[in-house]
């Protein structure tokens, strides 16, 4: 889960990373009165979306009193930075910066253990950096067992070559974003820019957080964070019925067991749409183990509720699932739907008692219900049926 | 012969008289796997009767490698419990811990992976099916009537696309099935499943399935270029996965243009393997190599 830069500051602050005090804002009122709040001084206004590049998008801007935080809180919001609509700014007190810096601890999947990376040139777009001129950018590796203590902070500055009346207080901050990380069971804590202020102060300016949704049961606090507003309302729905479900943009409705299947069956309907007039999947749906008639007729109501789904695929092989308990849940939930399910249903069934399975489906005959026995074949016929 | 677990296997495991622990066991021990006792500090001394088998419950993985030599433990322990099970088994001096728990912290896996690797045990998952040695061995929850011995080995992160592959290929059979599964740190990668199959002399060819998500599979496909001699066929799930959203597996995220499937089919197809675009179409390749 990624954080909102207000949220990540919030957690900065809670674990003694220096940063600005900044108020988040839903409204121009509240923009102009968290400005008097920090003083009635100047003000940066920030818009608060979870992508990059909102500088450039006009979704950041200065502001010298109260009034012109309220009107520049008035153009962010609203906004559509990169297809995310702005709906919350952060009002940050103003810093007077001398230079910019970068850094970043992430997981290293490659490598299995964790990366720090850090720079004495930051506010630039990083990945260009590391490109360009990957010399400036210090990669120093962090070993799981002992983290990224005095020792190791100082190894990261050294490497990234601050010069020496800074190095001890950037490798402070550097240890305190490593509490971050560990505490927080973050998998991505990143500062672009950690500044120097004029008056010498090193501060996180700006922050990305992204939370590993694994840990969130030794995290209670974690559950708030959630922005369940911004979630597609199909997603938010299958979120609540706990299935595990992702939103696409095709026609074809899909249902399996097993996250790898699921993905391999988008991948075919849209290989065998290619000859149906370019159809594409509608979703992902995994309903994983152990698919119960309630579980498979919660999927098929989220996904008949879409719109834009034309025919549905059920792709399920019966590995410890039993192909008797899927066609039960098939039949019981078209039962359940009633007159309400309009769409053709494409079902391949194969493994653990896939014989028993097809003819329940048979000996239910629904007229929606088409079985194909092979995978690709059943994928042809269900991007046919969306096309039809 | 096979890779990491054959019939002389002995199995222990970690959450047996938990509800997941007990259905497996049985089917564990179904499919031929020689099960040698659980593990339960809270119910050690006592025995659980598993169709006609009983199977003593140890207080920890010592006593229980102590008293049945096990070199095998497989683990269905609870996300929070599972760190700690982990450590205890590298220190018994297990040979080979498979953990088929998902949801698992990142930060846990990473911890007990790099104290694993510091003791020489290896790992195989989090968040995975397990291995397969088809008529020896079963270490984990792949159903075991797919298909039959061969001379096939399989790697794969996925558990279902696993037995999808093993169904399509039953009139060949398999040396060893492995999923390694699909969480962001695993212990056990294509690269070691796949040096590993090259050493088997069982083994004839390889499948590897792949997906979306990290670079596990461009630097096994660096790795099949310089150092397997058997033909590879290679399968990826994920085309039409989209840009930073998770597909089940916690591993299966794209960010940026690193990671995506097409990237990955590339990678393979440079180092000679033939890729197939459904599972079925893989199956072929394959099918077509051994004829």
């Amino acid at each position: 889960m990624d954080l909102y830069e207000y949220q990540a500051r919030d957690m900065f602050e809670k674990h003694g990373v220096p940063v600005l005090p900044g108020i988040v804002a839903e409204t121009p009122a509240e923009a102009k009165a968290a400005a008097e709040t920090l003083g009635g001084g100047t003000v940066v206004v920030k818009a608060q979306v979870k992508t990059g590049g909102r500088g450039k998008a006009g979704g950041v801007k200065l502001a010298h009193s109260p009034e012109e935080a309220e009107a520049a809180a008035q153009a962010i919001l609203g906004m559509d930075i990169k297809g995310h609509t702005v709906h919350r700014v952060m009002i940050a007190a103003g810093a007077k910066i001398a230079e910019e810096y970068y850094f970043s601890v992430l997981l290293d999947r490659a490598e299995r253990r964790y990366l720090a990376m850090c720079s004495v040139e930051g506010g630039v777009e990083i990945e260009q950096l590391a490109v360009e001129r990957p010399e400036a950018l210090a990669r120093v590796a962090v070993d799981p067992l002992t983290g990224i203590d005095a020792a190791k902070a100082k190894e990261i500055v050294d490497a990234a070559n601050f010069p020496e009346d800074l190095k001890g207080p950037v490798a402070d901050v550097i240890v305190k974003l490593w509490g971050v990380y560990a505490n927080e069971d973050a998998t991505l804590v990143e500062v672009n820019p950690l500044v120097r202020t004029e008056d010498g102060q090193i501060i996180a300016l700006d922050g990305k957080v992204t939370l590993d949704e694994n840990a969130g049961f030794r995290h209670e606090d974690h559950e708030a964070l959630e922005d369940k507003a911004a979630a597609d309302p199909l997603e938010a729905k299958a979120k609540a019925l706990d299935l595990n479900y992702v939103k696409l943009d095709g026609s074809v409705g899909i249902i399996g067991n097993g996250a790898g299947l699921v993905m391999s069956t988008l991948d075919v309907v849209a290989y065998a749409g290619e000859a149906h007039g370019g159809v594409k999947p509608a979703n992902f749906l995994d309903i994983g183990g152990g698919a119960s008639a309630s579980v498979m007729a919660n999927g098929l109501d989220v996904i008949l509720n879409d719109p834009q789904v034309k025919s549905v695929f059920v792709n399920v092989f019966g590995g410890i699932t039993s192909c008797i308990e899927v066609a039960n849940g098939i039949v019981g939930a078209l039962e359940q739907l009633g007159d309400e399910a309009t769409k053709p249903l494409v079902v391949r069934l194969d493994g653990n008692s896939v014989d028993e399975g097809r003819e329940i489906l048979a000996a239910a005959n629904h007229p929606l219900v088409t079985i194909v026995e092979t995978m690709d074949g059943a994928a042809a016929k269900a991007a046919e049926l969306a096309n039809a | 012969m096979s890779i990491f677990i054959n019939k002389d296997s002995k199995v222990i495991v970690q959450g047996m008289t938990g509800s997941e622990g007990m259905k497996h066991t049985t089917r564990m021990l179904a499919s031929g796997t020689q099960i040698v006792g659980g593990v339960n500090p809270r119910k050690a001394g006592t025995s659980v009767e598993i169709e006609g088998a009983t199977i003593p419950v140890y207080g920890s993985v010592a006593d229980a490698m102590a008293e049945t030599g096990a070199d095998v433990t497989v683990l269905f322990v609870p996300p929070a419990f599972t760190k700690a099970a982990v450590i205890e088994a590298v220190d018994a001096g297990i040979g080979l811990a498979v953990i088929i728990t998902e949801g698992v912290p990142v930060a846990d896996t990473a911890e007990f992976y790099a104290y694993a690797q510091s003791k020489g045990v290896r790992l195989i998952g989090p968040n995975c099916p397990g291995l397969i040695t088809p008529g020896q061995s079963n270490v984990g929850i792949t159903p075991a009537n797919i298909t039959g011995p061969g001379r096939i080995g399989l790697v794969s992160k996925s558990g279902t696309l696993t037995y999808q592959m093993m169904f399509e290929l039953r009139d060949i059979g398999f040396s060893t099935a492995v999923g390694i599964g699909g969480d962001p740190v695993i212990g056990t990668t294509h690269i070691d499943c796949l040096e590993a199959f090259e050493n088997d002399p069982e083994t004839a060819a390889i499948v590897m399935i792949g997906e979306i998500g990290g670079d596990a599979e461009e630097r096994a496909a660096a790795y099949i270029k310089q150092h397997v001699t058997k033909p590879v066929v290679g399968y990826v799930a994920g085309f039409e996965a989209p840009e930073g959203k998770t597909m089940g597996h916690a591993g299966a995220i794209v960010s940026g243009s690193a990671g995506t499937a097409q990237a990955k089919k590339e990678a393979l197809e440079a180092a000679g393997v033939k890729v197939g675009k459904t599972p079925t179409e893989t199956a072929e390749l394959m099918r077509q190599l051994l004829s």
